[in-house]
């Protein structure tokens, strides 16, 4: 857990980079720090690891201040993701991730198994492990610059735009993957980000931040429903029913399976002729619509672990909106 | 065109008939060239290390140096003569001087050429600032580091010639007291054999420098 309180930081220049902020990351979960260039986002990441020290008030990390921590300690216990990712580049993929176990002392044999676990989680090959990080591609070296930052096992995860420098296409499959692995691991992640739709997809709560002050705290769904004022609202920005079909998972929309079987002749069959028309309950509503769309027949069987356990049409999505109070 | 290759053969001729004088000239130039460059590295990489570290400390070593090496190599070995005297001594330290401003600036450029990102993971990973030094920092400054002793050595080997003039040996001997007498058989057997050496020790550290590159953590590249 990590709670900000009255946090005010000024530079030696006079600038006034953090003003007064105040929030709790819950253990467990991502928050995704947002705002346009110089807004303090980045400094507030910093002051968790102390690589910026507050002027004013007081950073707790795990219900300590921080101030009382030993701050070689303090950072060897936090995982850190930069956009440069910060490779060592005279080190191998396996040397590079085992960079923190190293420097706390693990004996060799468990850091051999953690780097192969690591490689693992990140679905990189073994090979890996005794190449150099400039034979390999941006998406590789991103996924070694978080593996490196798991290795010591941290509670804590500062993640500081760990996509920004690659490719859309790599860096939507990175997220998609760093999803999955988020719900594997039980770590605190303090994201930081400028784009509000990675925001919004990699977010459990979103603290958006306008020149040194958090102008709202909230979940996704949340921020996008009931946007406090107009900064926020021009963040956003257009398309927002798009952004909130993107981010509602298809779970809180469907109906239970017992209508399900009431309105059977409307149901796309789950399995018609090899085709396959379902959809996960953990899929977006963005997804379930355009499946929708593609197909011939008005409701989507939700199909989990082979068994439906309800489904979608166009009506739910329209009406859920509806209830929703949709801006 | 035929005038050198035929001076060139008669250098070798002459060579050829005074082996054991060319070993001993070879032997002398060797030592004072190794000698001053081992000094030189041993104090510069050090002193690049701590003006690297301190802003303040790092343009008055680097205009200092630079000065120092504005000075002609001749000018140097002609003022160690009245501090010194004659021989050995003088036109090692003479040497040395000469030979340490490629490896403190290239050591000075290396530490800051790493790359900010690198070190800000470094940081944030929890190294302290010795543990940056000498597992992020100088390996990845070693080859740039190694350019400057390279430089250095390679210069070195031909401001050695100069210390024959206070008496300090080597292939200069052959080189200026060939020139003297108008003996271009004898020139041209001092300088290429001196040619020779330059691009030998150029090569043996670029072998010690790649095999550095690549042998195991940064620790053991550093100890070495």
């Amino acid at each position: 857990m990590i709670e900000f309180e009255d946090i005010t930081k000024v530079y030696a220049d006079g600038t006034e980079a953090i003003d007064g902020i105040n929030f709790t990351v819950e253990e467990g979960t991502t928050t995704v720090l947002v705002g346009p260039s110089g807004c303090g986002k980045t400094t507030s990441m910093k002051l968790v690891n102390r690589l910026e020290e507050p002027t004013e008030g007081t950073v707790y990390v795990n219900g300590t201040d921080n101030q009382e921590l030993d701050k070689i300690d303090l950072r060897r216990g936090i995982g850190y993701v930069i956009q440069e990712i910060g490779l060592f580049d005279h080190l191998t993929v396996g040397e590079n991730i085992a960079t923190v176990p190293e420097l706390v002392g693990w004996d060799q044999s468990r850091i051999d198994d953690r780097v192969d676990e690591l490689l693992e989680l990140m679905d990189l090959s073994p090979e890996y492990r005794d190449q150099y990080p400039r034979e390999l591609s941006g998406g590789q070296r991103q996924r070694i610059g978080v593996a490196r930052a798991l290795a010591a096992d941290p509670d804590i995860l500062l993640m500081d735009e760990p996509f920004g420098a690659l490719d859309p296409i790599t860096r939507e499959n990175l997220q998609d993957e760093f999803l999955q692995i988020q719900d594997r691991i039980n770590t605190t992640i303090l994201f930081v980000t400028h784009s509000i739709d990675e925001a919004l997809k990699m977010g459990d709560r979103i603290a958006i931040f306008d020149v040194g002050e958090v102008v709202q705290y909230d979940t996704p769904a949340e921020i996008l429903s009931n946007p406090k004022n107009e900064f926020v609202e021009n963040f956003i920005g257009e398309n927002q029913t798009f952004k909130q079909l993107s981010i509602t998972p298809v779970r809180e929309v469907m109906d239970d399976p017992q209508a399900y079987e009431s309105a059977e002749s409307e149901v796309a069959p789950a399995a018609d002729g090899g085709e396959y028309y379902s959809i996960s309950p953990d899929s977006s509503l963005q997804v379930g619509l355009t499946r929708l769309l593609s197909i011939e027949h008005t409701t989507l069987p939700v199909v989990d672990g082979g068994e439906v356990v309800g489904f979608l049409t166009e009506d739910h999505v329209r009406s859920y909106f509806d209830s929703a109070g949709e801006p | 065109m035929a005038g050198v290759i035929s001076t060139s053969l008669s250098g070798i001729r002459y060579l050829l008939d005074n082996l054991p004088e060319f070993w001993q000239l070879l032997a002398e130039h060797l030592v004072l060239v190794v000698a001053s460059e081992i000094i030189a590295i041993s104090i510069a990489v050090p002193l690049g290390v701590i003006a690297a570290r301190h802003e303040k400390l790092k343009s008055p070593i680097l205009s200092v140096g630079n000065v120092a090496q504005t000075v002609p190599p001749l000018a140097i070995i002609a003022l160690m003569f009245p501090i010194l005297g004659l021989g050995f001594l003088p036109s090692f330290v003479a040497l040395f001087i000469y030979a340490l401003l490629p490896v403190l600036v290239n050591t000075i450029t290396g530490l800051e050429s790493v790359d900010e990102g690198t070190i800000d993971a470094a940081k944030g990973m929890g190294m302290t600032q010795n543990e940056r030094l000498t597992r992020i920092r100088f390996p990845l400054a070693l080859p740039i580091i190694f350019a400057g002793i390279r430089t250095s050595t390679v210069i070195n080997v031909g401001t050695a010639y100069l210390a024959f003039f206070i008496g300090g040996g080597g292939l200069g001997a052959w080189v200026i007291s060939g020139i003297n007498l108008f003996n271009m058989p004898q020139v041209f057997a001092g300088a290429i054999s001196g040619a020779v050496l330059a691009i030998s020790l150029d090569l043996l550290l670029a072998a010690v420098e790649s095999r550095l590159g690549n042998s195991g953590p940064a620790s053991a590249q550093v100890a070495a």
